[in-house]
């Protein structure tokens, strides 16, 4: 359980800060993170939460790299093309920091496979492109008392808040319901700025360390938006808690996880 | 340093800056509040910084020794912050 020379050494610049020191890179080592999508917000949360030491990550994304990923999901490389997500990102960080266990999972999360998903992490990560997934993470991670980050992207624009159960609203107390179909572009067809992912995911990450050493204010209660067009990040406060909220309200309709039809989309997607 | 009830030692001569106090740094997190740690570390840039740091952190300096070959043996009483 002591860390060893070689850990001392690369984790040294955690260790020297006082909210952080030996303590708190241990609670990093022994902390399990699932980062649901491996692509625009996935790519840099994983690496982020690798160099970090998280001594256990799990990932979770179907697809295979295509070449049109590579302009923002930097887990990647050219000749990964092709290549399962997962297996291509757990190789990258098996290459980063050899402290991490890789536990990938070459699937969609849906209403049969998602509460088994999330039930040996200690925090979740939503790096998915559609609101289907999206709301199903949510009231996952509700019904499973799981905290989760939350993040989406679009064009020059990117969202996240984190929800920690009895902490504050979940996502679906600000979101209510997926909307229209058709009614919201996807990245496919709206475009990403590529470093979007590497500023959203980034600070999902953030958000994860601060969770697991237990240090700082965590986005509970708050949606945090960025405009890099107007280079603008605005906090927005979010009601404390949602009486009529249909999953963590008081009279909850929503008892498992249910699946909406999907939309396909190829980037990450949110209204704008 | 027989006056001192020393809990545990470190040497810190085998590594540089920053590593130095992070390995002393993590010596005294293994300790509990109020045991005494004797770090070993190289004159010059360590022992200029070291001592400094590890005040910041709280703890409490009892002595600074020349051992009269290059390094110094600082005595250190772990003092809990929280």
């Amino acid at each position: 359980m002591a860390l060893s020379n070689e850990q001392i050494e690369r984790y040294s610049r955690h260790i020297i800060l006082k909210e952080v020191g030996a303590k708190g890179q241990k609670k990093l080592l022994n902390a399990k993170v699932l980062i649901i999508g491996a692509g625009g917000l996935g790519a840099p949360a994983a690496m982020y939460l690798a160099a970090a030491g998280v001594g256990t990550i799990g990932i979770v994304d179907a697809d295979e790299v295509d070449l049109s990923n590579l302009q923002r999901q930097i887990i990647h490389s050219t000749q990964d093309v092709g290549k399962a997500k997962v297996q291509s990102a757990k190789e990258t960080i098996n290459a980063l920091n050899p402290d991490v266990t890789v536990h990938t999972y070459r699937e969609f999360v849906d209403s049969s496979n998602i509460m088994e998903l999330i039930e040996p992490y200690d925090f979740i990560i939503d790096g998915t492109d559609n609101f289907p997934a999206k709301f199903l993470i949510n009231d996952a991670c509700v019904l499973a008392k799981k905290p989760f980050s939350h993040a989406g992207i679009i064009r020059f624009q990117g969202q996240l808040m984190t929800y920690v159960p009895g902490q504050g609203p979940c996502y679906r107390c600000v979101f209510e319901n997926p909307p229209p179909k058709d009614s919201v572009p996807t990245c496919k067809q709206a475009g990403v700025i590529g470093a979007m992912g590497g500023v959203i995911g980034s600070l999902q990450a953030m958000e994860a360390i601060k969770y697991l050493i237990g240090k700082g204010e965590l986005l509970t209660g708050s949606l945090l938006t960025y405009d890099a067009l107007t280079m603008t990040f605005r906090k927005i406060k979010l009601p404390k808690h949602v009486a009529n909220c249909a999953v963590c309200g008081d009279h909850p309709t929503i008892l498992e996880p249910i699946d909406y039809e999907q939309a396909e989309c190829d980037g990450l997607c949110l209204t704008d | 340093m027989a006056e001192y009830n020393i809990t545990d030692t470190v040497d810190i001569t085998d590594v540089v800056c920053p590593v130095t106090f992070v390995k002393a740094k993590v010596a005294l997190e293994e300790l509990d509040e109020g045991e005494i740690l004797s770090i070993r570390m190289n004159d010059g840039e360590p022992v200029r910084n070291v001592p400094r740091s590890i005040k910041e952190e709280g703890h409490q300096i009892l002595k600074l020794i020349d051992n009269q070959d290059g390094t110094y043996n600082l005595i250190v009483r772990k003092t809990e912050e929280e």
